[in-house]
């Protein structure tokens, strides 16, 4: 049952991660990238949860831990590109 | 097949659905800033939903995914202001109809 | 789950070869190297499904964390040195 629920929730959050790799691939301007990337980066950090949950090994979570820390980095420096001067 | 399970299966569901409308989202909205709030918003919450459902699921991991998740509700919405505020500032085209009240707000950093 | 990791090593796939035209495709030069970080990232999701995740995390922490850090840096200061 859970296995099942599972499967559906990794399928809608692939139909999101298309939606926002369409953004991604598109944006006009180069923020509409940023958002993209960020809400991208999110996305695959529920990919590793299913990951770990699939397996079954607990270490997976640390990929995650790192993914949460390194999005914010990115959005940081680009927004601070974009405003003149980093 | 117990009940914590269910419970679980259910809240990554919920989960998933909160990324999907992030991603309708951010297909279907007119402007930059909107796509922001779309995609930042709905994200957190759904991340932070899925989190807790795996939690439910292996009671063992709670720690390692409270960390992530306290992470993620500390860096994105500081991430998504930055972000909305160097694109305000730079003058990105806001669709029809917006009311501007920090029009004014224009000054470079030394 | 095979065939669930399979599907999600397709759409990382497909990901990665759309990013990395971006990133070789696109006509500015922040656009690019944001691309080149999200090739990098999906990479990481890929070591992870090949169940190595030291090597993931080495890929997520130096391919995308300090790459795109050190490229926006240099970047930053070019622009500084040549004009304003």
């Amino acid at each position: 049952m859970a296995d099942i629920l599972i499967y559906i929730a990794t399928a809608v959050a692939g139909v999101a991660f298309l939606l926002a790799l369409y953004r991604f691939l598109k944006g006009p301007t180069a923020a509409d990238r940023v958002v993209a990337f960020d809400t991208l980066t999110l996305i695959s950090v529920v990919f590793i949860v299913v990951i770990a949950l699939g397996e079954g090994r607990g270490i997976y979570l640390d990929v995650a831990v790192i993914y949460a820390l390194l999005s914010f980095l990115g959005v940081i420096a680009v927004a601070r590109y974009l405003e003149r001067g980093l | 097949m117990t009940i914590s399970g269910i419970i679980g299966g259910i809240l990554m569901l919920c989960g998933a659905a909160f990324l999907l409308l992030a991603g309708i989202g951010l297909v279907r909205m007119p402007d930059l800033f909107n796509r922001i709030q779309a995609g930042t918003k709905a994200t957190t919450l759904g991340t932070l939903l899925t989190l807790a459902g795996a939690a439910c699921l292996r009671p063992e991991w709670t720690l390692k995914l409270l960390l992530i998740g306290l992470f993620i509700l500390l860096t994105n919405p500081i991430s998504s202001q930055v972000l909305a505020r160097a694109a305000h500032r730079t003058g990105t085209p806001k669709t029809a109809g917006t009311v501007d009240r920090l029009a004014d707000d224009r000054e470079e950093r030394p | 789950m095979s065939v669930l990791f399979l599907a999600l090593t397709v759409l990382l796939a497909v990901a990665m070869i759309g990013a990395a035209f971006v990133a070789i495709l696109g006509k500015s030069m922040p656009i690019a190297i944001l691309a080149a970080g999200l090739v990098s990232l999906l990479a990481s999701v890929l070591f992870l499904l090949l169940a190595s995740p030291d090597v993931a995390m080495t890929e997520a922490a130096i391919g995308s964390g300090l790459t795109t850090f050190l490229f926006f840096f240099i970047l930053g200061r070019m622009r500084g040195g040549e004009h304003d």
